[in-house]
């Protein structure tokens, strides 16, 4: 079986609400149509943040999620960039940034649209970090938020971190997701500290009342799984 | 007894001695005159040779003439360490009776993690003469601002069951307080107790700082004091006129033996290797148990008063057996058991030796044991093991290398007692036995993670929980710091357990649980995490049904009667075989002398497999490979224990993948392994006559370990103990789960990036040294691989062997142990696309 899962495969397509959407393996969803890219919950600076805590977590988190940003961003090369919010994992995370990182930011930023939508960790940003800062936003029939709003339809955001966890025969593995119902999606976190939380947990059924796929990131391509064969944790 | 040594003994005790009708034994009094000399002493003692009283009575004669108790301030005269917390209460109240017969003004008191914080904090204001407590408390007690004051007068720390420390991380953490101890009391002697050991030097350097400016190093090692063992054990196999199975470690064929057994004897100590088999011979036994004979069970996962309330029915005699695993194989007094019976293979010489230690606390009198066999290949170790009991023969595992991540913790407990000067810490450090060779460099590479993380990008400068001043010296920051490593000091992660919580069905609302139960106890976290709603397990002496994962526990409710368990096993508690037991069954398996010795059923096994195969040499390895139901199949016997060999499939299945063979899967156990998949490798090794050679080349331990451990699960379970214990991230404590689990990170995800950004950090470095001798054995299987170099014998058969048959088995009892995230995925895509299609 392993032997067929030699060629990796990048992104696979699936339809949202009309729109062609591209998902991709670092977790990000490229709309073909706006030529956009939207990541959600980037956490950057997730790292320092516990540092100041006395817990220090090796300080390389930002510059793990900027690379998967960037390997996103140039495989797309999109006109159009939108953070769906906890771009930063606190409000002090931007001036934390180190200098490389910021100067590596503003090379994916360079010569694109980019929009930091705010979320709840991040509800002001300094305008020192370029782009455009929004609430929310809207794409064709899409609406991109950071907070998924219930009952609203056509609509893209973050922040619940989906993931998946499937057991087979004793074997257990537990991916970061998408959701989708077809015409909402719910991203999975980008950044690379970002935690996770259980597709089957009750914070999801309001959201897609008539069930979801899930299209969990492996290693070497996504798979969709059906909500019936998702574990809890 | 020796007149002179008696002298050293004050009348009150001769009396005492006397009006009990007993005699001081030749090693007590030689430890009190060691005691008298200054010396530190390690004694090693069979069970029942009255260790405790030789390690106490120094102290209390010393202490016979003291002052007279009162309100007046006392000094801390003798320190107890003991591994478990109920030994340290058993020990205490067996130090009451002598204390209190012979009226001495002596208080002794027990600090553990039970003890209430207003006695803890008299305890350090107002010390007793004698301490007993915990490696954990008494990291706590030396982190303290008091410590200096507290042990300046301390003469004298006993050990207690140092066999059993020194092989873990707690083991290490001890050696460091003991440095400590050595700096802050320079009069302190050590004595240390042990069981029978391989190695007696080892645990001899344990005990005394260890010197590295002396070069005739004369004074590293601690006396040695030894009681030769009393008389000889009376120990036996279970010969069964049944045929025992190839393969399985359940025994079920011998539980009618057991339960004669037991109504033949007094009380019985039914020993099992995990917790697995303890709860089905106990509901085994009680099938049978027609005479409602009081029988009970004791494991490491039950909740705690239930095994209380065990133990106190044994000690008052009220149970006729007890099953057990290992939580029983350190030295508390059950009272009078007359029978030891282990259940499965022994694993190691001097385990079993010290499980039927147990039997007969007097060590005149012969231990009665008896050995059962749970498979055909058991019969082979209990051989083995019942060889070695009779030379006394010892297979107690090497000395550590103390682990960084220990280290770690250690330093920042030093900075909360006082500011410390590097130079003189290194120093003090190394004069702990598993530290002796540290370096500087490591030692650096530690407090720099205690600091700031110690990565190369210095980005925490500014948030670093230990300083160093102008002066030189190194400080806490502030009280928060100090706090947060009194939370999490200790090397027993304990997180990793969940409670199992007896659900209730909503009557409301049929079909859900609610979690209004009670706790029965705990199971491993990477258990709970493979269960799936719905599956039966065997837990708590009854079958569970999994109901979810709760706020703070596992949910399961009752199964109904009858039901099977249907998840097989959980591994908490397996042992695998030692180096040395493994030697010995490979040489009476290759010995045909040897066979006379082994029942008829076993003989006989073996001689068709020198039929259709052949029976390998001590140090060849055999490989067969054989087609079955249209895929590939192939077999070896390197007999170096499940966990080497689980690492072993794993890497060869890697190299069998690129080889371009399809492997689909392996299973191992004790004894062997199978790897299976649709390449042919007997055809391929007739192409190419060193195939084998290569594929078993000592290279997998390079580039393909280093790839595997990326993503295997047991690295990163390895890991998260290093980062828990280093203090990388906080413990998490019951109740505080779900808070918890919210706010802490995910130490996987620290991994990854870790692993890529620095990969010889301090704590990938623990991690791996961990690793190696720990969950995936890759020493063994190092030792293992250079063992076989070009002796690897390859059988291609037609059909399965003989011996084949019993690994064979194991396919679909064990696990397939698979870290491949894709793979369970596709299979999981797969079934979707099946429903689709249907």
């Amino acid at each position: 079986m392993t032997a067929l899962l030699k060629n990796k495969q990048t992104t696979s397509e699936i339809g949202l609400s009309g729109r062609t959407a591209v998902l991709d393996l670092t977790g990000g969803l490229y709309l073909p149509e706006d030529d956009a890219l939207l990541v959600a919950d980037l956490h950057f600076e997730k790292g320092s943040s516990f540092a100041r805590r006395g817990m220090m977590l090796p300080p390389y988190d930002t510059r793990e999620t900027l690379n998967a940003l960037k390997e996103a961003v140039f495989r797309f090369d999109p006109r159009l960039v939108v953070a769906l919010g906890d771009s930063f994992h606190d409000v002090g995370g931007p001036e934390r940034l180190g200098d490389e990182e910021r100067a590596a930011l503003a090379e994916v930023q360079k010569g694109r649209d980019w929009v930091w939508v705010t979320g709840n960790h991040d509800h002001t940003l300094p305008a020192s970090i370029g782009g455009r800062v929004m609430s929310e936003m809207t794409l064709g029939p899409l609406t991109l938020r950071h907070e998924p709003a219930e009952g609203a339809a056509s609509e893209v955001a973050g922040h619940l971190h989906p993931v998946g966890k499937v057991v087979m025969r004793g074997r257990a593995t537990r991916r970061r997701c998408f959701l989708t119902d077809g015409s909402r999606c719910v991203m999975p976190a980008l950044g690379a500290y970002a935690g996770g939380l259980n597709a089957c947990d009750a914070a999801f059924r309001p959201l897609f009342p008539k069930g979801f796929t899930a299209h969990l990131i492996g290693t070497e391509r996504i798979f969709a799984i059906a909500k019936a064969m998702l574990c809890r944790d | 007894m020796p007149k002179s040594a008696a002298s050293h003994l004050p009348q009150v005790f001769r009396d005492w001695f006397q009006s009990r009708g007993w005699e001081p034994r030749a090693h007590q009094l030689a430890l009190l005159a060691k005691a008298q000399e200054g010396r530190s002493v390690l004694l090693v003692a069979p069970t029942g040779a009255g260790k405790t009283l030789a390690g106490f009575l120094p102290s209390l004669v010393d202490l016979s003439g003291g002052k007279p108790l009162g309100r007046e301030k006392r000094t801390l005269h003798t320190l107890y360490i003991s591994p478990l917390k109920a030994l340290a209460t058993d020990v205490a109240r067996n130090l009451e009776t002598p204390v209190q017969e012979m009226g001495l003004p002596i208080r002794v008191e027990t600090r553990t993690g039970d003890t209430p914080a207003h006695k803890r904090a008299r305890q350090i204001e107002r010390p007793p003469d004698i301490l007993l407590t915990t490696p954990e408390q008494l990291a706590l007690l030396l982190a303290h601002r008091e410590a200096g004051d507290l042990f300046k007068d301390l003469r004298r720390v006993v050990l207690d069951e140092l066999h059993s420390l020194v092989t873990s991380k707690r083991g290490d953490l001890l050696s460091l307080g003991l440095a400590r101890l050595f700096s802050l009391a320079p009069d302190m002697t050590a004595v240390g107790l042990s069981a029978t050991v391989r190695e007696p030097d080892e645990l001899r350097k344990f005990l005394m700082p260890q010197r590295h400016g002396d070069a005739s190093r004369a004074n590293d090692l601690a006396d040695l004091v030894v009681v030769e063992g009393g008389a000889k054990p009376d120990i036996r196999m279970l010969d069964l006129k049944e045929r025992l199975p190839l393969a399985g470690h359940t025994a079920g064929l011998s539980m009618p033996a057991i339960y004669r057994m037991i109504r033949d004897h007094k009380t019985t100590l039914v020993f099992v290797n995990t917790r697995m088999q303890a709860e089905y011979t106990f509901q085994e036994l009680w099938n049978l148990n027609d005479d409602g004979l009081a029988i009970a069970l004791h494991h490491g996962s039950l909740d705690v008063s239930q095994r209380r309330r065990v133990e106190e029915a044994m000690i008052a005699g009220k149970l006729r057996a007890v099953v057990c695993t290992a939580t029983l194989d350190l030295g508390i007094d059950w009272g009078d058991v007359d029978l030891v019976v282990n259940v499965g293979a022994p694993k190691g010489a001097s385990r079993i030796m010290q499980r039927i230690g147990r039997s007969n606390h007097r060590m005149d009198e012969p231990s009665k044991a008896f050995l059962v066999p749970a498979n055909r290949f058991e019969i082979l170790e209990c051989r083995a093991a019942l060889d070695a009991v009779h030379e006394a023969a010892q297979d107690t595992p090497d000395a550590r290398v103390g682990g960084l991540d220990v280290l770690c913790q250690h330093i920042l407990g030093m900075a909360c007692a006082d500011p410390f000067r590097p130079e003189e810490l290194y120093e003090e450090i190394r004069s702990a036995a598993p530290y002796a060779n540290l370096s500087w460099e490591d030692f650096e590479a530690c407090i720099a993670f205690v600091a700031t993380g110690g990565y190369a990008l210095r980005a925490y400068e500014r948030f670093a929980k230990i300083v160093k001043g102008q002066d030189g010296f190194w400080r806490v920051r502030d009280a928060r710091v100090a706090q947060q490593y009194r939370m999490n000091v200790g090397t027993i992660v304990e997180s990793t357990m969940i409670k199992v919580r007896l659900g209730k069905t909503s009557r409301s609302r049929p079909g859900t649980v609610l979690p209004r139960g009670k706790i029965l106890g705990e199971i491993e976290e990477y258990f709970a995490e493979t269960l799936t709603p719905g599956d039966t397990f065997l837990f708590a002496g009854e079958v569970l049904k999994f109901e979810g994962l709760g706020e703070d526990a596992a949910l399961v409710t009752r199964a109904n009667p009858g039901t099977d368990p249907k998840i097989p096993s959980y591994e908490g508690g397996k042992f695998p075989l030692s180096t040395f037991l493994a030697a010995r069954v490979r040489e009476i398996l290759a010995d045909p002398f040897e066979w006379d010795r082994l029942p008829a059923q076993l003989t006989e096994y073996l001689l068709q497999q020198r039929r259709r195969s052949i029976v390998p040499g001590p140090r060849d390895l055999l490989v067969e490979t054989f087609p079955r139901g249209g895929r590939f199949y192939m077999t070896c016997f390197p007999f170096e224990g499940r966990l080497a060999h689980q690492t072993l499939g794993m890497l060869l299945t890697r190299r069998l993948e690129r080889a371009r063979l399809k492997p689909l899967g392996f299973v191992a156990n004790d004894y062997g392994l199978a790897v299976w998949g649709n390449g042919d490798i007997a055809a391929r090794v007739g192409r190419e006559p060193g195939f084998l050679d290569e594929l078993f080349s000592e290279d997998m331990l390079g580039d393909d370990l280093e790839d595997w451990l990326a993503e295997a699960a047991l690295m990163k379970r390895t890991f998260r103990h290093c980062a828990v214990i280093a203090g990388l991230i906080e413990r998490r404590f019951p109740g505080q789960e779900k808070t918890q689990r919210q706010v802490t990170i995910s130490t996987d995800l620290v991994y990854d990036v870790l692993r890529k950004h620095e990969p010889d950090h301090v704590l990938l470095r623990a991690a791996r040294a961990d690793a190696a001798t720990g969950l995936l054995d890759v020493r063994r299987l190092g030792m293992l691989l250079q063992r076989i170099r070009g002796r690897i014998i390859h059988k291609a058969l037609d059909r399965v062997s003989p011996l084949s048959v019993s690994v064979m088995l194991e396919i679909g009892r064990e696990r397939v142990y698979s870290d491949d995230a894709d793979e369970i995925l596709a299979e999981a895509e797969a079934a979707l696309l099946d429903e689709a299609l249907a």
